[in-house]
């Protein structure tokens, strides 16, 4: 098959997608339907399920926001292994079927869009945030938290995470234990515990040292290597073990979180550093 | 209302079938289900171990008479199956004491493309001593089939 495109003659191989259809409205047993699609250099699995959607069939339902590996909306499972579909080459996949499913270990609200509630409500249970003693300077901040390069350098790999479920779908844990808090809940509360201005390390370990906490990971490690981010939740989960290990036999040393930096009257703002703006919020 | 949700829902939840598919999965994926499999065997033979010892306390007749039935090719495969799997456990066992305490995964850095994670650094610690698992398999068996 020939497509025209700027009076240019761009052969395409045509490739079957194989795609998993539900409905509840339909019937309560998923089925799959194959579409035969035209494949150009550079199509991405995303791209596929567009054209499907614009040209073969408008019910299709999938989910997906940036098509460039951002938002973590399009996650899906691409023959055998989850992916982001926008982040899957169709040529790379050295295959004329591409097998489009929903990610594994979530319910399916319909065809390839799965329910991330309980993925959230994980997420949100590690207290994703920097927690401080002091609460009045955290919210109503007067400066910076001082913070140099390398101890940023030691989190600056979790903080890539884009929520998009993929680690969670490849978690064989989590195909039999549904309260387990998945690798990206477990990576996000290390990327805020080991965050040299952050306070709440105990706090934390109040949800991940129990008994659907991080001791449940069992390091099949499929976790980092489905990761479209390299954010290695694996290395994480192994991470934050080994500081409560160190907590339990007292041998973690007690920090106290960064302090805010503050201009001395010897140092002197460069001139052609602005001045921040003017607060906006209350 | 969320349980109302969830009946208009497809669990596609993959449940056991999860712990034993590895698919297009990493080396270390193989590795865990092979590991989660000998450990349940470990846990039978343990509970059969236990049953047949305790033949013992019931005199020395029922000892020799569970002794001859254990004396056939198949328990002997058997327990053949249980030093294998003690070996392989007790290594790959060794390999996650030492990861679990983040020890030779590295230094957590920013990721640039093509990612090397923590699996990649580790993965030669685990081929050292897979090879070292195979090495005493091997000898092993041959100790133990020149016992038979």
């Amino acid at each position: 098959m020939a497509i025209e495109k700027n009076q240019e003659i761009v052969e395409a191989k045509i490739v079957k997608f194989k795609v998993f259809r539900f409905s509840s409205e339909e019937s309560d047993e998923p089925s799959f339907k194959i579409y035969e699609i035209p494949v150009k250099k550079g199509m991405t699995v995303l791209d596929g399920l567009i054209h499907i959607k614009e040209n073969l069939d408008s019910t299709l339902n999938f989910r997906y926001s940036c098509r460039m590996g951002v938002c973590g909306s399009c996650g899906m499972f691409i023959n055998g292994l989850p992916a982001l579909g926008c982040h899957t080459q169709i040529s790379h996949l050295n295959s004329d079927i591409v097998e489009v499913k929903p990610l594994p270990n979530y319910y399916v609200i319909r065809d390839i869009v799965p329910d991330f509630n309980s993925l959230f409500q994980k997420h949100k249970s590690v207290k994703p945030f920097i927690i401080r003693e002091h609460i009045e300077e955290l919210g109503n901040p007067t400066s910076e938290y001082f913070q140099t390069e390398e101890e940023k350098e030691l989190i600056s790999q979790f903080t890539y995470c884009i929520k998009c479920g993929v680690c969670s779908s490849a978690c064989p844990t989590l195909a039999t234990d549904s309260e387990f808090l998945g690798p990206q809940a477990i990576s996000q509360a290390y990327r805020y515990s080991a965050d040299t201005r952050d306070e709440g390390f105990l706090e934390r370990i109040k949800i991940l040292d129990s008994s659907h906490g991080c001791w449940r990971c069992h390091f099949a490690s499929s976790c980092s290597q489905v990761c479209p981010k390299g954010v290695d939740p694996a290395f994480a989960s192994q991470l934050i073990k080994r500081e409560i290990l160190l907590m339990r036999f007292g041998l973690k040393k007690k920090r106290k979180g960064a302090p805010i930096t503050t201009l001395t009257k010897e140092v002197k703002r460069l001139e052609e550093i602005p001045e921040p703006p003017k607060r906006t919020l209350r | 209302m969320e349980n109302l949700l969830k009946n208009k829902q497809y669990n596609n939840k993959l449940g056991i079938i999860g712990w034993f598919y590895a698919g297009k999965y990493h080396i270390e994926r193989y590795a865990y289900i092979l590991h989660r499999i000998t450990g349940f065997g470990l846990i039978l033979y343990l509970l059969f171990h236990i049953f047949v010892t305790g033949e013992r306390a019931k005199g020395e007749q029922a000892w020799k008479n569970i002794m001859d039935f254990l004396n056939q090719p198949l328990f002997k495969f058997l327990e053949y199956l249980v030093l294998v799997a003690f070996l392989y456990h007790a290594i790959n066992g060794f390999r996650l004491i030492l990861t679990e305490l983040a020890i030779f995964l590295g230094k957590p850095a920013s990721p640039k493309y093509p990612y090397v994670t923590s699996i990649n650094r580790q993965r030669i610690l685990f081929f050292i001593l897979m090879i070292l698992a195979a090495i005493l398999i091997i000898f092993s068996s041959l100790e133990f089939f020149k016992l038979i």
